[in-house]
């Protein structure tokens, strides 16, 4: 459509919705050459993207259908996707790892939920995390499994929550020492703060890789997924505890000083008046950091556990499809997208939720 | 500490011992137990590591960096070859970090300010598109974006069949090749002259700095101008510098400098990832300045390149900085994700040591000693900056 076209149309028959939009589509000059630019940009990128994704595209058959054709093999992915989620898990017992996400799911499903934010979420969290650990692993009463034959989505799932889960309590003990005035704790939470931010994850997983086996007293084995879990709880429980501390600093000097007119203590004046106001001010600010979280939980690949990233590229390398690389790495990231959209989504939400009562 | 000190509190300042027991706090006691008790902890944890290593037959200590390493590096800006000690392996890891980190902060900055201004351009298919874009990179991991990355490196086609852009750039399976810029027969005459060059220029801008005389403008013309009178003056004591195109010779590609895949692929993906979350800061940026001001500038009559440049650009920076920096930094950290696609940077040249040699103690001590020392001195430089660009009586702690 040209601009001479545009001009000339009478303004009346655009009706008050659409005018908004056509403004910012041919509203000035400059923009209807942007307008074509990107048109052109689209044109250019999606018809090849349409014929590898549907028209191209292999919907049954086997490998050799999937070779002989260009586009996306998505056969593979109905053969594979059991082991996209599941990894080595054994087959006969993947009710387990189902349940397990089902639990984990509606764990945080329910503590998203506004109405659910009282004292039975929190006592549900380490019930539910262990019942999954319990579920994963056997634990004396069901088929053990060892933890090398865990992976997918469950395992994704497990650790991030776990580890979130473990993170926060300890963030704020850490944030609260930060803000002491106690020079001797504070200079503690500082040191562990600076250097757990100062370092890359996956120098953190080296140490639990590496490290920490060699530094447990007797020698003992520890399991790889356990070792990962306690490095990376410390690890991010550092990040949680600025956010933390930038709650504390929001909570006026005077609140404090009021709690102790009113004779109470410490411990008391954090519990009741402090921390309830902090905390609530930087919920989205942990959404958003545990949206981060579920992202990095993929460099456990690094290690070699695994995680749903690490299982779906690994089932690219069956010899039965072999390198159908493009597809499985298409439905992770769909899958990370849809969890992590969604969360960033609510994180908004949660926003505009909670501001009303801080004022 | 005085006599006075005593007789007369509250008009001096109290003495060493006083202020450092006020910065120590209540419970002097519990606090120095809790103290000891973590560094008794740090230490059990290291006699632990140290008794495991020797009875495995290594010796602690960081005697193991002048040994031969006996592995190669695959690519690398100063030259190694397997035999040469495991220091110099270190720091060819380390110069493949800073190389990758900082071409990486660049090209993200680049491009993340051009996604930044599109989707403030007010054209809402151009927003719509770049707000996608943001949110698919930001919302899937960094890792499967390197995977993707380095398969589609993979996937080009041979150096024959390579896809080239105006006979300049040749993407193919055997790498990337760009222009490569040649500067040959340097002369002793030409590193004084350089030398030169560079101190007055560094005296220019100091000077002008000071005198806060210098316009971005006749600051940029003048550099122009250094930059052309020293392309004219350099030939004259024997140098040559010209740009060397790459060319398809048989089966191969000849000439121009050669990215390998894994540094393409590690390239790409940091940039990709960084340039949406520098969008979102640039974005956020400019939004955090009023609409007021705006209104104001207009009101004084002001163009809108010039509300931008001398009004919203200033205020917004203060906030666009610090937010950068801290993405700059978590660029370089991400870079270590390198170990996941075989590029060997310091990580992956740490790992392959810790492997090799079962020093794992002292390799992951390098490892985190680097990085801390950068983070930590990067974050000390923005905290000065913060505070010389922190508006003036209010106290941001």
């Amino acid at each position: 459509m040209s601009v001479a076209e545009s001009a000339s149309l009478p303004s009346w028959r655009i009706s008050l919705r659409l005018k908004p939009l056509w403004n910012g589509l041919f509203g000035t000059p400059l923009n209807t050459v942007l307008t074509i630019l990107t048109l052109a940009f689209l044109a250019w990128l999606l018809p090849p993207l349409a014929r590898w994704l549907v028209i191209d595209a292999t919907w049954s058959g086997t490998a050799q259908d999937c070779t002989a054709n260009s586009g996306a093999c998505w056969t593979f992915v109905g053969a594979k996707l059991r082991f996209i989620v599941f990894a080595f898990y054994p087959p006969e017992l993947q009710w387990r790892p189902l349940l397990v996400m089902v639990l984990l799911v509606s764990l945080l499903t329910g503590t998203a939920l506004p109405r659910f934010w009282r004292r039975a979420t929190l006592v549900a969290w380490p019930i539910v995390i262990g019942l999954c650990w319990l579920l994963m692993s056997g634990a004396g009463l069901l088929p053990a499994v060892s933890s090398n034959q865990w992976g997918g989505l469950p395992i994704t799932l497990l650790v991030w929550t776990f580890c979130f889960g473990l993170a926060v309590p300890l963030a704020v003990l850490i944030a609260l020492a930060r803000r002491s005035r106690m020079g001797g704790l504070r200079t503690l939470a500082v040191l562990f703060i600076e250097l757990m931010r100062g370092i890359p994850m996956v120098a953190i997983l080296y140490v639990a890789m590496l490290l920490l086996p060699m530094a447990v007293p007797g020698g003992q084995h520890i399991d790889k997924t356990m070792r990962a879990i306690i490095m990376i709880t410390l690890f991010w429980s550092a990040y949680v505890a600025e956010v933390v501390r930038a709650g504390l600093q929001a909570i006026p000097p005077g609140q404090e000083e009021a709690a102790a007119a009113l004779g109470l203590g410490y411990w008391r004046t954090m519990q009741l008046v402090i921390l309830p106001q902090a905390l609530r001010q930087v919920i989205p600010g942990m959404v958003n950091l545990a949206i981060g979280f579920l992202l990095a939980t993929s460099l456990l690949a690094v290690i070699g556990i695994f995680d749903l990233l690490n299982a779906a590229r690994a089932s690219a390398t069956d010899p039965k499809w072999l390198g159908f690389y493009d597809e499985t790495y298409l439905v992770a990231a769909v899958i990370y997208f849809v969890l992590c959209f969604g969360g960033s989504r609510y994180s908004r939400w949660l926003e505009r939720y909670l501001r009303p009562a801080r004022r | 500490m005085s006599v006075e000190a005593k007789h007369q509190p509250g008009l001096t300042r109290p003495g060493i011992v006083r202020r450092t027991a006020a910065w120590w706090g209540a419970w002097p006691v519990a606090q120095m137990l809790v103290v000891a008790a973590v560094i008794a902890l740090v230490y059990l944890l290291g006699a632990n590591a140290s008794a495991t290593m020797q009875r495995l037959g290594i010796t602690p200590g960081f005697g193991f960096l002048s040994h031969s390493a006996n592995f190669e590096i695959g690519e690398s800006v100063i030259a190694f070859k397997a035999g040469d000690p495991y220091v110099r392996a270190i720091l060819a890891g380390l110069l493949n970090t800073v190389k990758v980190a900082a071409f990486g902060c660049v090209l993200a900055t680049i491009l993340g300010v051009a996604l930044g201004i599109a989707g403030l351009s007010g054209n809402v298919l151009l927003a719509t598109l770049v707000r996608w874009y943001v949110e698919i990179v930001r919302n899937t991991p960094l890792l499967l974006q390197l995977f993707f990355w380095i398969a589609l490196a993979k996937a080009l086609p041979p150096p024959r069949q390579a896809l080239s852009a105006l006979d300049a750039l040749f993407l193919s399976n055997r790498g990337v090749y760009v222009p490569a810029i040649m500067a040959e027969n340097f002369t002793p005459q030409t590193f004084w002259l350089l030398g030169l060059i560079a101190v007055s220029y560094g005296l220019f801008l100091f000077a002008a700095c000071r005198r806060s005389r210098l316009g971005m403008r006749r600051g940029l013309l003048a550099t122009l101008v250094l930059l052309i009178a020293t392309g004219f003056a350099l030939p004259a004591t024997g140098a040559s510098i010209g740009l060397e195109l790459p060319v398809l010779s048989g089966f191969n590609i000849r000439g121009g400098h050669n990215l390998t895949p894994e540094f393409a692929a590690l390239l790409a993906g940091l940039t990709v990832k960084f340039s949406a979350a520098i969008a979102e800061i640039v974005r956020a940026g400019i939004q955090s300045v009023d609409r007021g001001q705006w209104e104001a500038a207009r009101v004084l009559g002001l163009h809108n390149g010039q509300i931008m440049r001398l009004v919203v650009l200033p205020q917004a920076l203060r906030v666009i900085t610090p937010l950068t920096t801290s993405s700059y930094l978590d660029l370089t950290k991400d870079s270590s994700l390198a170990v996941a696609i075989g590029y060997p940077d310091l990580v992956s040249i740490i790992n392959t040591t810790a492997n090799t040699t079962g020093q794992s103690f002292e390799a992951l001590a390098i490892l985190i000693g680097v990085y801390l020392a950068l983070n930590l001195s990067v974050s000390f430089l923005m905290n000065v900056y913060n505070r010389r660009v922190a508006l003036k009586g209010v106290h941001v702690r």
